[in-house]
Protein backbone atom coordinates (compact mmCIF):
# COMPACT_ATOMS: atom_id res chain seq x y z
CA UNK A 1 0.00 0.00 0.00
CA UNK A 2 2.95 2.45 1.11
CA UNK A 3 4.85 1.32 -2.37
CA UNK A 4 1.84 2.11 -4.55
CA UNK A 5 0.25 5.32 -2.66
CA UNK A 6 3.93 6.91 -3.18
CA UNK A 7 4.38 5.69 -6.97
CA UNK A 8 1.16 8.09 -6.94
CA UNK A 9 2.34 10.77 -4.96
CA UNK A 10 5.44 10.90 -6.67
CA UNK A 11 3.81 11.08 -10.31
CA UNK A 12 1.53 14.07 -8.80
CA UNK A 13 4.92 15.88 -8.25
CA UNK A 14 6.75 14.84 -11.42
CA UNK A 15 4.07 16.33 -13.32
CA UNK A 16 3.99 19.34 -10.40
CA UNK A 17 7.30 19.59 -11.00
CA UNK A 18 7.67 19.22 -14.96
CA UNK A 19 4.58 21.45 -15.86
CA UNK A 20 5.57 24.22 -13.00
CA UNK A 21 9.02 23.71 -13.28
CA UNK A 22 10.14 22.79 -16.73
CA UNK A 23 7.13 24.65 -18.78
CA UNK A 24 6.86 20.70 -20.67
CA UNK A 25 2.60 21.41 -20.78
CA UNK A 26 3.52 20.16 -24.63
CA UNK A 27 5.18 16.63 -23.04
CA UNK A 28 2.13 16.55 -20.73
CA UNK A 29 -0.73 17.90 -22.88
CA UNK A 30 -0.35 16.41 -25.55
CA UNK A 31 2.40 13.48 -26.32
CA UNK A 32 1.58 11.88 -23.25
CA UNK A 33 -1.55 11.65 -23.92
CA UNK A 34 -1.62 9.88 -27.11
CA UNK A 35 1.31 7.94 -26.16
CA UNK A 36 -0.92 6.68 -23.34
CA UNK A 37 -4.24 6.24 -25.71
CA UNK A 38 -1.66 4.01 -28.11
CA UNK A 39 -0.53 2.16 -25.48
CA UNK A 40 -4.39 1.27 -24.05
CA UNK A 41 -5.50 0.12 -27.55
CA UNK A 42 -2.79 -1.82 -28.47
CA UNK A 43 -1.97 -3.16 -25.15
CA UNK A 44 -5.86 -3.91 -24.95
CA UNK A 45 -5.81 -5.53 -28.37
CA UNK A 46 -2.56 -7.82 -27.53
CA UNK A 47 -4.34 -9.15 -24.37
CA UNK A 48 -7.73 -10.11 -25.81
CA UNK A 49 -5.71 -11.99 -28.93
CA UNK A 50 -3.50 -13.78 -26.13
CA UNK A 51 -6.78 -14.92 -24.17
CA UNK A 52 -8.48 -15.71 -27.54
CA UNK A 53 -5.75 -18.02 -28.44
CA UNK A 54 -6.09 -20.37 -25.39
CA UNK A 55 -7.90 -22.95 -26.05
CA UNK A 56 -10.84 -23.87 -23.27
CA UNK A 57 -10.30 -27.75 -22.83
CA UNK A 58 -13.86 -28.05 -20.91
CA UNK A 59 -17.33 -27.06 -20.76
CA UNK A 60 -16.90 -25.39 -17.44
CA UNK A 61 -19.78 -23.02 -17.26
CA UNK A 62 -20.74 -21.60 -13.29
CA UNK A 63 -24.34 -22.26 -12.57
CA UNK A 64 -26.70 -21.35 -10.42
CA UNK A 65 -29.67 -22.94 -11.45
CA UNK A 66 -31.10 -26.81 -12.46
CA UNK A 67 -29.37 -27.43 -15.88
CA UNK A 68 -32.00 -28.23 -18.85
CA UNK A 69 -32.28 -31.98 -18.96
CA UNK A 70 -35.74 -33.80 -18.69
CA UNK A 71 -39.00 -31.95 -19.86
CA UNK A 72 -40.49 -32.18 -16.85
CA UNK A 73 -38.08 -30.85 -14.75
CA UNK A 74 -37.85 -27.20 -14.27
CA UNK A 75 -34.82 -25.96 -15.83
CA UNK A 76 -33.40 -22.76 -15.39
CA UNK A 77 -33.08 -20.53 -18.58
CA UNK A 78 -30.78 -17.38 -17.84
CA UNK A 79 -28.82 -19.13 -13.93
CA UNK A 80 -28.48 -22.10 -15.94
CA UNK A 81 -28.35 -21.11 -19.58
CA UNK A 82 -28.88 -23.50 -22.41
CA UNK A 83 -29.21 -21.01 -25.17
CA UNK A 84 -26.85 -18.44 -26.46
CA UNK A 85 -29.98 -16.22 -25.90
CA UNK A 86 -29.45 -17.31 -22.33
CA UNK A 87 -26.16 -16.60 -22.10
CA UNK A 88 -26.04 -12.86 -23.21
CA UNK A 89 -28.84 -12.33 -20.78
CA UNK A 90 -26.97 -13.94 -17.97
CA UNK A 91 -23.70 -12.28 -19.32
CA UNK A 92 -25.31 -9.04 -19.67
CA UNK A 93 -26.92 -8.93 -16.15
CA UNK A 94 -23.20 -9.81 -14.47
CA UNK A 95 -21.65 -7.14 -16.36
CA UNK A 96 -24.63 -3.98 -15.82
CA UNK A 97 -25.83 -5.65 -11.86
CA UNK A 98 -23.00 -7.31 -10.90
CA UNK A 99 -25.23 -10.51 -10.23
CA UNK A 100 -22.85 -12.92 -9.19
CA UNK A 101 -21.58 -10.35 -6.43
CA UNK A 102 -24.79 -9.61 -5.42
CA UNK A 103 -24.60 -13.31 -3.51
CA UNK A 104 -21.53 -12.78 -1.71
CA UNK A 105 -21.49 -13.97 1.58
CA UNK A 106 -19.52 -13.18 4.96
CA UNK A 107 -18.13 -16.43 6.54
CA UNK A 108 -17.87 -16.34 10.21
CA UNK A 109 -17.07 -18.92 13.28
CA UNK A 110 -19.56 -18.04 15.39
CA UNK A 111 -20.15 -19.45 18.84
CA UNK A 112 -19.81 -22.89 19.57
CA UNK A 113 -17.39 -22.97 16.43
CA UNK A 114 -20.73 -22.54 13.99
CA UNK A 115 -19.48 -21.79 10.67
CA UNK A 116 -22.32 -19.11 9.58
CA UNK A 117 -22.64 -17.07 6.21
CA UNK A 118 -24.21 -13.93 6.76
CA UNK A 119 -25.79 -11.54 3.93
CA UNK A 120 -22.74 -8.88 2.99
CA UNK A 121 -24.04 -5.99 0.54
CA UNK A 122 -21.82 -3.22 1.16
CA UNK A 123 -19.43 -4.50 -1.50
CA UNK A 124 -21.83 -5.29 -3.94
CA UNK A 125 -22.97 -1.85 -3.84
CA UNK A 126 -20.15 0.17 -3.65
CA UNK A 127 -18.91 -1.68 -6.31
CA UNK A 128 -22.00 -1.01 -8.41
CA UNK A 129 -22.00 2.62 -7.83
CA UNK A 130 -18.39 2.84 -8.10
CA UNK A 131 -18.37 1.20 -12.11
CA UNK A 132 -21.87 3.23 -12.82
CA UNK A 133 -20.57 6.60 -11.39
CA UNK A 134 -17.40 6.38 -13.41
CA UNK A 135 -19.34 5.28 -16.38
CA UNK A 136 -21.32 8.56 -16.00
CA UNK A 137 -18.27 10.57 -15.49
CA UNK A 138 -16.61 9.32 -18.55
CA UNK A 139 -19.36 9.95 -20.35
CA UNK A 140 -20.08 13.36 -19.14
CA UNK A 141 -16.37 14.34 -20.45
CA UNK A 142 -17.53 13.68 -23.42
CA UNK A 143 -18.74 17.65 -23.05
CA UNK A 144 -14.95 18.62 -23.57
CA UNK A 145 -13.98 16.00 -26.72
CA UNK A 146 -17.50 16.94 -28.55
CA UNK A 147 -18.09 19.74 -30.64
CA UNK A 148 -21.47 20.68 -30.89
CA UNK A 149 -21.56 18.49 -27.92
CA UNK A 150 -24.74 15.45 -28.28
CA UNK A 151 -27.53 16.14 -26.45
CA UNK A 152 -27.84 13.03 -24.77
CA UNK A 153 -24.59 14.29 -22.92
CA UNK A 154 -26.41 17.28 -22.20
CA UNK A 155 -28.99 15.48 -20.36
CA UNK A 156 -27.70 12.85 -18.82
CA UNK A 157 -25.64 16.05 -17.38
CA UNK A 158 -28.41 18.00 -16.16
CA UNK A 159 -29.72 14.78 -14.60
CA UNK A 160 -26.11 14.06 -13.04
CA UNK A 161 -26.17 18.03 -11.97
CA UNK A 162 -29.92 17.92 -10.34
CA UNK A 163 -28.38 19.22 -7.04
CA UNK A 164 -26.62 22.43 -7.30
CA UNK A 165 -24.10 24.31 -5.16
CA UNK A 166 -23.91 28.04 -5.39
CA UNK A 167 -24.42 28.63 -8.94
CA UNK A 168 -22.79 25.45 -10.36
CA UNK A 169 -24.23 22.14 -10.70
CA UNK A 170 -23.06 19.67 -8.47
CA UNK A 171 -22.76 16.39 -9.59
CA UNK A 172 -24.10 13.62 -7.48
CA UNK A 173 -21.46 10.93 -9.36
CA UNK A 174 -18.42 12.76 -8.00
CA UNK A 175 -19.33 12.38 -4.42
CA UNK A 176 -20.32 8.73 -5.28
CA UNK A 177 -17.41 7.75 -6.84
CA UNK A 178 -15.27 9.54 -4.16
CA UNK A 179 -17.09 7.87 -1.20
CA UNK A 180 -17.03 4.53 -3.33
CA UNK A 181 -13.38 4.28 -4.26
CA UNK A 182 -13.16 5.43 -0.45
CA UNK A 183 -14.59 2.36 0.46
CA UNK A 184 -13.22 0.16 -1.32
CA UNK A 185 -9.65 1.56 -0.41
CA UNK A 186 -10.37 1.39 3.26
CA UNK A 187 -12.05 -2.49 2.93
CA UNK A 188 -8.61 -3.31 1.98
CA UNK A 189 -6.72 -1.70 4.71
CA UNK A 190 -9.10 -2.43 7.48
CA UNK A 191 -10.41 -5.95 7.08
CA UNK A 192 -7.02 -7.87 7.77
CA UNK A 193 -7.78 -10.52 5.83
CA UNK A 194 -8.21 -8.40 3.07
CA UNK A 195 -5.03 -6.28 3.83
CA UNK A 196 -3.19 -9.85 3.90
CA UNK A 197 -3.78 -10.58 0.53
CA UNK A 198 -3.93 -7.47 -1.29
CA UNK A 199 -0.76 -6.55 -2.92
CA UNK A 200 0.41 -3.13 -5.00
CA UNK A 201 -1.42 -3.95 -7.82
CA UNK A 202 -4.87 -3.87 -6.06
CA UNK A 203 -3.74 -0.29 -4.13
CA UNK A 204 -2.33 1.32 -7.04
CA UNK A 205 -5.58 1.28 -9.71
CA UNK A 206 -7.66 2.91 -6.35
CA UNK A 207 -4.86 5.27 -5.76
CA UNK A 208 -4.94 6.32 -9.27
CA UNK A 209 -8.96 6.44 -8.93
CA UNK A 210 -8.99 8.48 -6.53
CA UNK A 211 -6.68 11.29 -7.26
CA UNK A 212 -8.20 11.98 -10.58
CA UNK A 213 -11.64 11.94 -8.79
CA UNK A 214 -10.07 14.04 -6.19
CA UNK A 215 -8.07 16.33 -9.10
CA UNK A 216 -10.65 16.52 -11.10
CA UNK A 217 -13.58 17.55 -8.50
CA UNK A 218 -10.46 20.08 -7.12
CA UNK A 219 -10.38 21.45 -10.16
CA UNK A 220 -14.38 21.63 -11.00
CA UNK A 221 -15.26 23.11 -7.21
CA UNK A 222 -12.21 24.79 -5.88
CA UNK A 223 -9.03 25.43 -7.86
CA UNK A 224 -10.42 26.47 -11.47
CA UNK A 225 -9.22 26.46 -14.80
CA UNK A 226 -10.42 27.96 -18.14
CA UNK A 227 -12.36 25.24 -19.25
CA UNK A 228 -12.88 26.73 -22.63
CA UNK A 229 -9.06 26.07 -23.05
CA UNK A 230 -9.17 22.98 -21.45
CA UNK A 231 -11.69 22.20 -24.23
CA UNK A 232 -9.62 23.53 -27.20
CA UNK A 233 -7.04 21.17 -25.79
CA UNK A 234 -9.20 18.15 -25.87
CA UNK A 235 -10.52 19.23 -29.06
CA UNK A 236 -7.15 19.82 -30.72
CA UNK A 237 -6.42 16.09 -29.85
CA UNK A 238 -8.96 14.62 -31.04
CA UNK A 239 -9.18 16.42 -34.44
CA UNK A 240 -5.12 15.92 -35.12
CA UNK A 241 -5.02 19.63 -34.59
CA UNK A 242 -2.79 19.68 -31.28
CA UNK A 243 -2.50 23.43 -29.39
CA UNK A 244 -1.91 24.69 -26.27
CA UNK A 245 -3.95 26.90 -25.28
CA UNK A 246 -2.29 29.12 -22.18
CA UNK A 247 -3.32 29.74 -18.81
CA UNK A 248 -4.62 25.92 -18.07
CA UNK A 249 -3.51 25.29 -14.13
CA UNK A 250 -1.33 22.98 -13.08
CA UNK A 251 -4.04 20.61 -11.68
CA UNK A 252 -5.60 20.21 -14.83
CA UNK A 253 -2.55 18.55 -15.99
CA UNK A 254 -1.87 16.29 -12.92
CA UNK A 255 -5.57 15.36 -13.80
CA UNK A 256 -5.02 14.55 -17.16
CA UNK A 257 -1.27 12.70 -16.33
CA UNK A 258 -3.26 10.60 -13.83
CA UNK A 259 -5.75 9.55 -16.41
CA UNK A 260 -3.26 9.06 -19.22
CA UNK A 261 -1.22 6.87 -16.40
CA UNK A 262 -4.31 4.76 -16.25
CA UNK A 263 -4.87 4.36 -19.34
CA UNK A 264 -1.58 3.04 -19.80
CA UNK A 265 -1.40 1.05 -16.99
CA UNK A 266 -5.37 -1.09 -17.74
CA UNK A 267 -3.77 -3.54 -20.41
CA UNK A 268 -0.86 -4.45 -18.05
CA UNK A 269 -2.99 -4.77 -14.82
CA UNK A 270 -5.91 -6.32 -12.97
CA UNK A 271 -8.28 -3.70 -15.07
CA UNK A 272 -8.39 -6.30 -17.73
CA UNK A 273 -11.24 -7.70 -16.39
CA UNK A 274 -13.03 -5.24 -18.17
CA UNK A 275 -12.66 -6.99 -20.88
CA UNK A 276 -12.11 -10.32 -19.56
CA UNK A 277 -15.33 -10.72 -18.01
CA UNK A 278 -16.71 -11.61 -21.40
CA UNK A 279 -13.81 -14.03 -22.28
CA UNK A 280 -14.48 -15.91 -19.20
CA UNK A 281 -15.46 -19.32 -19.88
CA UNK A 282 -17.54 -19.71 -16.76
CA UNK A 283 -19.63 -17.24 -18.19
CA UNK A 284 -19.60 -17.39 -21.58
CA UNK A 285 -20.05 -21.16 -21.47
CA UNK A 286 -23.27 -22.40 -22.33
CA UNK A 287 -24.56 -25.43 -19.60
CA UNK A 288 -25.15 -27.70 -22.38
CA UNK A 289 -22.91 -30.30 -22.16
CA UNK A 290 -25.71 -33.32 -21.90
CA UNK A 291 -26.55 -32.41 -25.51
CA UNK A 292 -23.80 -31.07 -26.83
CA UNK A 293 -20.44 -32.30 -27.05
CA UNK A 294 -17.53 -29.70 -26.00
CA UNK A 295 -14.66 -31.21 -28.33
CA UNK A 296 -11.12 -29.33 -26.37
CA UNK A 297 -9.60 -27.64 -29.19
CA UNK A 298 -6.21 -28.68 -28.25
CA UNK A 299 -6.56 -32.28 -28.68
CA UNK A 300 -4.29 -33.45 -30.72
CA UNK A 301 -5.37 -35.77 -33.89
CA UNK A 302 -4.03 -38.90 -32.80
CA UNK A 303 -2.87 -41.41 -35.10
CA UNK A 304 -5.12 -44.75 -34.57
CA UNK A 305 -4.44 -48.28 -35.95
CA UNK A 306 -7.93 -49.89 -34.89
CA UNK A 307 -8.14 -53.57 -34.58
CA UNK A 308 -9.64 -54.24 -38.12
CA UNK A 309 -6.77 -52.35 -39.99
CA UNK A 310 -4.37 -54.17 -37.37
CA UNK A 311 -6.34 -57.31 -38.99
CA UNK A 312 -6.21 -56.21 -42.44
CA UNK A 313 -2.44 -55.56 -41.82
CA UNK A 314 -1.27 -58.98 -39.94
CA UNK A 315 -4.31 -61.36 -40.68
CA UNK A 316 -2.42 -63.13 -42.87
CA UNK A 317 0.66 -63.93 -41.03
CA UNK A 318 -1.76 -64.49 -37.90
CA UNK A 319 -3.58 -67.24 -39.86
CA UNK A 320 -0.54 -68.69 -40.88
CA UNK A 321 0.46 -69.13 -37.40
CA UNK A 322 -3.00 -70.56 -36.55
CA UNK A 323 -3.74 -67.51 -34.43
CA UNK A 324 -7.65 -66.83 -34.50
CA UNK A 325 -8.88 -64.13 -36.38
CA UNK A 326 -12.14 -62.46 -36.63
CA UNK A 327 -12.50 -62.14 -40.36
CA UNK A 328 -10.60 -65.10 -42.10
CA UNK A 329 -8.56 -63.77 -45.24
CA UNK A 330 -7.77 -67.41 -46.27
CA UNK A 331 -11.74 -67.77 -46.92
CA UNK A 332 -12.15 -64.73 -48.83
CA UNK A 333 -9.25 -65.30 -50.90
CA UNK B 1 -2.13 -19.87 -34.19
CA UNK B 2 -5.98 -19.16 -34.29
CA UNK B 3 -8.19 -17.73 -32.16
CA UNK B 4 -11.09 -19.29 -30.70
CA UNK B 5 -13.83 -17.56 -31.06
CA UNK B 6 -12.26 -15.26 -33.33
CA UNK B 7 -15.17 -13.77 -34.99
CA UNK B 8 -17.41 -12.52 -31.73
CA UNK B 9 -13.67 -11.40 -29.77
CA UNK B 10 -13.13 -9.24 -33.11
CA UNK B 11 -17.05 -8.41 -33.14
CA UNK B 12 -16.30 -7.04 -29.59
CA UNK B 13 -12.60 -5.59 -30.16
CA UNK B 14 -14.38 -3.19 -33.36
CA UNK B 15 -17.14 -2.21 -31.12
CA UNK B 16 -15.64 -1.45 -28.19
CA UNK B 17 -12.95 0.94 -30.36
CA UNK B 18 -15.68 2.64 -32.40
CA UNK B 19 -17.23 3.34 -29.36
CA UNK B 20 -13.87 4.61 -27.98
CA UNK B 21 -12.71 6.34 -30.68
CA UNK B 22 -16.27 7.87 -31.09
CA UNK B 23 -14.77 11.68 -30.26
CA UNK B 24 -12.19 11.27 -33.27
CA UNK B 25 -14.52 10.08 -35.96
CA UNK B 26 -17.19 12.70 -34.55
CA UNK B 27 -14.82 15.41 -34.51
CA UNK B 28 -13.51 15.20 -37.77
CA UNK B 29 -16.02 18.37 -39.00
CA UNK B 30 -15.65 20.00 -35.72
CA UNK B 31 -16.13 23.84 -35.49
CA UNK B 32 -13.28 25.53 -34.14
CA UNK B 33 -13.60 27.32 -30.73
CA UNK B 34 -14.98 30.51 -30.35
CA UNK B 35 -13.15 33.51 -29.43
CA UNK B 36 -15.50 35.51 -27.03
CA UNK B 37 -16.16 38.93 -28.61
CA UNK B 38 -14.87 41.77 -26.76
CA UNK B 39 -15.43 44.23 -29.33
CA UNK B 40 -18.55 46.64 -27.97
CA UNK B 41 -18.62 50.27 -28.11
CA UNK B 42 -18.31 50.15 -24.52
CA UNK B 43 -15.30 48.01 -24.01
CA UNK B 44 -13.40 50.09 -27.23
CA UNK B 45 -14.56 53.15 -25.02
CA UNK B 46 -12.44 51.61 -22.34
CA UNK B 47 -8.75 53.24 -21.69
CA UNK B 48 -7.50 50.28 -19.95
CA UNK B 49 -8.85 47.44 -21.34
CA UNK B 50 -9.53 45.44 -18.34
CA UNK B 51 -12.56 43.49 -16.47
CA UNK B 52 -13.14 43.82 -12.62
CA UNK B 53 -10.25 41.63 -12.11
CA UNK B 54 -7.64 40.25 -14.38
CA UNK B 55 -8.08 38.31 -17.78
CA UNK B 56 -7.08 35.17 -16.36
CA UNK B 57 -8.77 35.29 -13.03
CA UNK B 58 -11.81 35.87 -14.85
CA UNK B 59 -11.66 33.21 -17.67
CA UNK B 60 -11.35 30.85 -14.80
CA UNK B 61 -13.08 32.03 -12.09
CA UNK B 62 -16.03 34.01 -13.20
CA UNK B 63 -18.80 32.29 -11.61
CA UNK B 64 -16.86 32.57 -8.35
CA UNK B 65 -17.44 36.26 -8.49
CA UNK B 66 -20.98 35.88 -9.65
CA UNK B 67 -21.88 34.06 -7.23
CA UNK B 68 -20.04 36.61 -4.51
CA UNK B 69 -21.78 39.53 -6.04
CA UNK B 70 -24.82 37.28 -5.90
CA UNK B 71 -24.86 36.57 -2.64
CA UNK B 72 -23.49 40.14 -1.50
CA UNK B 73 -26.31 42.09 -3.26
CA UNK B 74 -28.86 39.58 -1.95
CA UNK B 75 -27.91 38.75 1.72
CA UNK B 76 -26.31 41.32 2.71
CA UNK B 77 -27.57 44.53 0.16
CA UNK B 78 -23.62 45.46 -0.52
CA UNK B 79 -23.50 46.47 -4.01
CA UNK B 80 -20.02 47.84 -3.70
CA UNK B 81 -17.39 45.39 -5.06
CA UNK B 82 -13.97 46.37 -4.41
CA UNK B 83 -11.35 44.75 -7.04
CA UNK B 84 -8.22 43.61 -6.42
CA UNK B 85 -6.91 46.61 -7.54
CA UNK B 86 -9.00 49.19 -5.26
CA UNK B 87 -10.92 50.41 -7.73
CA UNK B 88 -14.86 50.16 -7.35
CA UNK B 89 -18.05 48.43 -9.22
CA UNK B 90 -21.22 48.33 -8.86
CA UNK B 91 -22.10 44.18 -8.08
CA UNK B 92 -24.57 44.10 -10.82
CA UNK B 93 -24.78 41.10 -13.83
CA UNK B 94 -27.15 43.56 -16.40
CA UNK B 95 -25.24 47.12 -14.87
CA UNK B 96 -21.88 46.05 -14.68
CA UNK B 97 -21.00 42.88 -16.70
CA UNK B 98 -23.93 43.66 -19.63
CA UNK B 99 -22.92 46.91 -20.02
CA UNK B 100 -19.95 46.25 -21.26
CA UNK B 101 -19.73 42.34 -22.66
CA UNK B 102 -23.06 43.29 -24.69
CA UNK B 103 -23.21 44.63 -28.34
CA UNK B 104 -26.07 47.34 -26.69
CA UNK B 105 -25.99 47.49 -23.08
CA UNK B 106 -29.11 47.31 -21.21
CA UNK B 107 -29.60 50.35 -20.12
CA UNK B 108 -29.90 51.74 -23.68
CA UNK B 109 -32.63 48.70 -24.80
CA UNK B 110 -35.83 49.87 -25.41
CA UNK B 111 -38.02 48.30 -27.29
CA UNK B 112 -38.02 44.77 -27.91
CA UNK B 113 -37.33 44.76 -31.53
CA UNK B 114 -34.38 46.28 -30.74
CA UNK B 115 -32.88 43.91 -28.29
CA UNK B 116 -30.01 42.40 -29.61
CA UNK B 117 -27.90 39.05 -28.07
CA UNK B 118 -26.62 40.20 -25.30
CA UNK B 119 -25.87 37.06 -23.73
CA UNK B 120 -23.55 36.21 -26.84
CA UNK B 121 -20.62 36.48 -25.20
CA UNK B 122 -21.63 33.66 -22.34
CA UNK B 123 -23.09 31.79 -24.84
CA UNK B 124 -20.01 31.70 -26.93
CA UNK B 125 -18.18 29.68 -24.72
CA UNK B 126 -21.20 28.13 -22.22
CA UNK B 127 -21.86 26.18 -25.10
CA UNK B 128 -18.97 25.49 -26.45
CA UNK B 129 -17.87 23.56 -23.17
CA UNK B 130 -21.68 22.41 -22.29
CA UNK B 131 -22.74 24.47 -19.38
CA UNK B 132 -25.52 26.16 -19.10
CA UNK B 133 -25.34 29.45 -17.06
CA UNK B 134 -27.45 29.80 -14.10
CA UNK B 135 -28.10 33.80 -14.25
CA UNK B 136 -30.90 33.55 -15.99
CA UNK B 137 -33.28 31.55 -14.09
CA UNK B 138 -33.22 34.88 -11.97
CA UNK B 139 -32.41 37.53 -14.38
CA UNK B 140 -34.93 37.86 -17.22
CA UNK B 141 -33.00 36.43 -20.67
CA UNK B 142 -32.86 38.64 -23.57
CA UNK B 143 -35.52 37.49 -26.32
CA UNK B 144 -32.80 36.91 -28.98
CA UNK B 145 -29.93 35.02 -26.44
CA UNK B 146 -32.25 32.34 -26.55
Amino acid sequence: MQFAGLVVVGIIMLVFLGVQGLKLQFFFGVIIPYLALVVFCLGLIGRVVKWGRSPVPFSIPTVHGQQKSLPWIKASAIDSPVTTAGVVARLALEVLFFRSLFKNVKAELGEGRRLTFTWEKWLWLAGLLFHWSFLVVIFRHLRFFTEPVPAVVHSLGSLDGFFQVGLQAFFITDLIILATVLYLLLRRVCIPQMRYISLPADYFPLFVIFGIALSGISMRYFFKVDIAAVKKLAMGLVTFKPVLPEGIGVIFYIHLFLVCVLFAYFPFSKLMHMAGIFMAPTRNLANDSRARRHVNPWNYPVKVHTYADYEAEFGRKMEEAGLPVENSQAKVS
Amino acid sequence: MAMYNGRSIVTGLVLFFALLTFPFWYGLGAAPAPEPDLNTPAIQKLVEKKCVENREFMRANHMELLKEWRNAVVRTGNRVYIAGDGKKYEMSLQNTCLDCHANIPPKQVKTTSNQLSQVQFCNSCHSYVGVKPDCWTCHIQPKEGR
